[in-house]
């Protein structure tokens, strides 16, 4: 194996297959023939990190979980997940499992988002909150790297990624497809994100699978959820009964086995699988929302449709869909000198397609109603992706709905288009 | 072993020439200023120059695709960074990063004829197609360019469209919107050269740039001459961040303006064409 | 009118008057005439009376607007085939400005006041004359328009 802390990680490729591949620079020991070498090594490896093992395990959730992050800590992980911080629960460090929102459960509906308290003891009574889990695998500033005058000329000075091995605990289903999604995005044949790939092939993946139906979720008509199908290394559900509370762990990845070995649980009943799977079934039958199908042709026939400027009227353009969505990606790049000139950074930013500059070219932007600024967005989550990434760009998690300060709903504004279908402007 | 580059990261090249072509356009010959495998690029390519400090943005090379010695690019000053690069002196450095985006299909082209529309600027990402077809120019049929300018004061690489107007296998006209009488050529809108006529609509490649007004009326007077749409081709203009499809500013409906085009077969874009802000 | 020899064929095969039937060519050939103008001759002068239209054989004729102080303004030229002229058919039968030969230009002419009166006389014959000018004057107003835009002024970067 790879020791990650000698090596400079130039650029890592994990295709669909589990394929990884990693280009390092080092001048450590290498491998396993313990050679020196000081050029560029590439290594290739397989990751089966795709399918979920038929092992499954028991664990006693207080103290399992508790175990859980301090085994990922000793093995160096920076472990983060929920926590409350100003009445919403986001995603943060976590130093113990007593950092995390026992007992909390959330209310979402358009545009509102209430903590209440959950059934006691509870750790995963919630859903999604603002936060994703692509400010840590695509940070939302990034430097790419520095420009250093030299007379006439400029010196060029790259940035390594920074590459910290994250473990992210309560990934939900949805998060587990959004993930994917960005691997998609990311791998983008030879112009492929180095950061990204190496900071995603260093995560740890808890994902935890929900037992509750949020507010805003529609997950099932999305098929994203609510049952983490692969994508993680190990997968959560917490049973609460009166006379036990335990997790029932499932196992994803020869990472997670290592990892679910050191805690000590025993072999899941078959009963245990069962009631998990029952109480899944059953959030998903609770989802209030769903979106309709065939939404990606749906759209693409009504561009024009009077309904674009029905919703811009109700549109603040603040943004705040695109940075609460886990799949957005959409980004810009700032080029700035210091006070002195003598040296300039190039910085990557998270963008969004509201802002007014977005389409800007001399002359002016293209999209300068608030109704072509909607539209791209919605058109290009639902729609516009399938022909770009082969699939849905949306998880269904209902974050845009919930954080809309009006609550626009993407499910609500794609049934109207489809029963008012015809009506143009 | 692949090279390790990072796709955001420019490469250093120097000025080498410096050249003013009209009142706002200008002209900059690049090389390397770093040891590296020769630059190869197709016609309609652009790349993206890096001024120190100021920012970066995608500028079509308008060069000879056979001559490597040196890369090409021509643009008009219309914001901080042009106006920043023009300043620069031979010399500086500029950061480069390309060639990225797709190619007028000139190969594709052989055996037909060809039909050059384009206005203003929208030359300059025409040019190393019409240097690649007079390097083979055997294997296409009629060729015309038709060129239309402001005035006659900004009709660009204007000695060259003399020189291939005065080869005899050329049919070259220019056309400018507004003249005073001491002007002796045509004035009127480049769509109306395209009623001359010159080529066989049914076996003809057209290549069309310049602003996306003068490109859609264009488009309309050769498919009202018979010209087939998917053999009408279009370079198309977004704001680039990136130039790898990776940013999302440049999107068109589901193409990356950057990666998917810049030159689209105009039949693949036609029904997002005629969508206000899309 | 004294007809020439090879105008009943150039009008015969001219796009402008294709669909017209032999009788109406006849009638609008018995009209016409080659007429030559050197370069900077003009060809007709603002407030004249638009007494008869054009088509240009070779060569190329500014249409202009002149202003004092300054150099005529170009609004358009007319080129090879090209029809000239529409002031003849709508009053004050005047043309509105200067046609001037940029160089050496043959051209046919057409007798307007001739063919004014035939056109009343005929309805059919009016009506296939009127057809065919809605498009000249559209097409003009089309490409007016374009040139008006000054697309050139936010052109490609």
């Amino acid at each position: 194996m790879i020791n990650k802390k000698e090596f400079t990680i130039r650029r890592v490729y994990i295709n669909a297959n589990g394929l990884c591949r990693v280009y390092a620079l080092g001048t450590e020991h290498v491998g396993d023939d313990g050679a020196q070498s000081d050029s560029p090594r590439e290594f290739q490896g397989k990751m089966t990190a795709n399918k979920s093992t038929n092992q499954a395990f028991i664990i006693d959730a207080d103290k399992g979980l508790q175990k859980l992050i301090a085994v990922l800590a000793a093995e160096g992980y920076q472990v983060v997940g929920p926590r409350l911080e100003d009445g919403a629960i986001v995603y943060a460090e976590l130093a113990s499992s007593a950092d995390l929102p026992v007992g909390l459960k959330d209310e979402q509906d358009g545009g509102k988002y209430k903590l209440v308290k959950g059934r006691e003891g509870v750790y995963f009574d919630y859903v999604v909150g603002p936060h994703s889990w692509k400010r840590y695998l695509f940070p939302p500033d990034q430097k790419i790297c520095e420009f250093r005058r030299q007379g006439k000329a400029f010196r060029i000075v790259e940035e390594t990624p920074e590459v910290p091995a994250y473990a992210f605990i309560g990934a939900r289903p949805c998060e587990l497809q959004a993930l994917q999604i960005h691997d998609r995005v990311f791998d983008n044949g030879e112009f492929a994100d180095p950061g990204y790939l190496a900071r995603r092939a260093a995560a740890f993946v808890v994902a935890v699978n929900c037992t509750q139906a949020g507010g805003t979720c529609f997950c099932a008509s999305m098929n994203s959820g609510p049952k983490a199908s692969g994508g993680f290394d190990l997968a959560l559900t917490e049973i609460s009964e009166k006379s036990r509370h335990v997790f029932v762990v499932e196992v994803g990845s020869p990472r997670g086995q290592m990892i679910v070995a050191k805690l000590k649980g025993s072999a899941a009943e078959d009963s245990d699988i069962a009631k998990a799977d029952t109480l899944v079934k059953k959030a998903a039958a609770k989802m209030g929302r769903e979106m309709v199908d065939d939404v990606g042709p749906l759209l693409k026939r009504n561009l024009e449709h009077n309904r674009w400027y029905e919703v811009a009227k109700r549109c603040l353009s603040c943004a705040n869909c695109t940075m609460v969505c886990p799949t957005c990606f959409c980004n810009t790049v700032e080029d700035a000198t210091d006070l002195t000139g003598s040296s300039a950074v190039r910085t990557r930013r998270w963008d969004s397609c509201f802002t007014m500059d977005f389409s800007y070219i001399h002359g002016g932007s293209i999209r300068r109603e608030g109704a072509s600024r909607y539209r791209q967005w919605m058109t290009h989550k639902l729609s516009s992706w399938f022909d770009q990434f082969e699939q849905s760009g949306c998880v269904g998690c209902g974050r845009c709905i919930t954080w809309c300060p009006v609550g626009i709903d993407i499910t609500e504004e794609a049934r109207a288009i489809r029963d008012s279908e015809g009506g143009a402007k | 072993m692949a090279a390790l580059v990072d796709p955001m990261v420019p490469a250093p090249f120097r000025i080498e020439r410096v050249k003013k072509e009209l009142s706002d356009t200008f002209t900059l010959d690049l090389v390397p200023a770093e040891r590296r495998k020769s630059f190869k690029f197709l016609p309609g390519q652009f790349n993206m120059l890096y001024v120190f400090g100021v920012g970066e943005i995608p500028i079509s090379i308008s060069g000879d695709p056979g001559d490597d010695s040196k890369i090409v690019h021509t643009t008009r000053a219309v914001g901080n960074v042009t106006n920043a690069m023009w300043k620069l002196g031979v010399g500086q450095t500029i950061g480069v990063r390309g060639p990225f985006g797709t190619a007028w299909p000139v190969e594709e082209a052989e055996g037909s004829d060809v039909i050059i529309v384009t206005g203003g600027i929208g030359l300059a990402p025409l040019r190393p197609a019409i240097y690649q077809i007079l390097a083979n120019r055997q294997a296409y049929g009629n060729v015309c360019i038709m060129y239309g300018a402001r005035t006659p004061e900004d009709i660009l690489f204007r000695k060259e469209l003399e020189k291939w107007r005065g080869q005899f296998d050329m049919q070259v006209d220019v056309t400018v919107d507004h003249a005073t009488g001491r002007w002796g050529g045509k004035v009127g809108v480049v769509t109306k050269l395209i009623g001359r006529g010159g080529f066989d609509p049914h076996h003809t490649v057209a290549f069309v740039c310049g602003p996306e007004v003068m490109m859609r009326y264009a488009v309309d007077t050769l498919v009202e001459r018979g010209v087939a749409q998917e053999d009408i081709h279009v370079s198309l203009e977004r704001n680039m961040k990136c130039g790898i499809g990776f940013c999302g500013h440049c999107q068109l409906g589901g193409d990356f303006v950057c990666k998917d085009g810049p030159v689209f077969p105009f039949d693949a874009v036609a029904d997002r064409f005629v969508i206000q802000e899309l | 009118m004294v007809q020439e020899v090879g105008l009943d064929k150039l009008i015969r095969d001219h796009p402008f008057f294709e669909g017209m039937d032999d009788e109406a060519l006849e009638l609008i050939a018995g009209c016409a005439a080659n007429e030559r103008f050197d370069a900077g001759q003009y060809v007709f002068r603002e407030g004249q009376p638009a007494d008869k239209f054009y088509m240009v054989r070779h060569g190329s004729v500014a249409l202009e607007v002149r202003a004092p102080g300054r150099d005529s303004i170009v609004l358009q030229s007319c080129d090879d085939g090209d029809v000239m002229g529409w002031s003849w058919i709508v009053p004050p039968f005047r043309w509105k400005w200067d046609a001037r030969a940029t160089r050496l230009s043959r051209l046919v002419s057409f007798d307007a006041i001739c063919l004014r009166g035939k056109l009343d006389a005929d309805p059919a014959l009016g009506y296939a004359v009127y057809k065919r000018f809605v498009r000249v004057i559209a097409e003009r107003l089309a490409h007016a328009r374009l040139q008006m835009l000054d697309l050139y002024g936010i052109g490609k970067e």
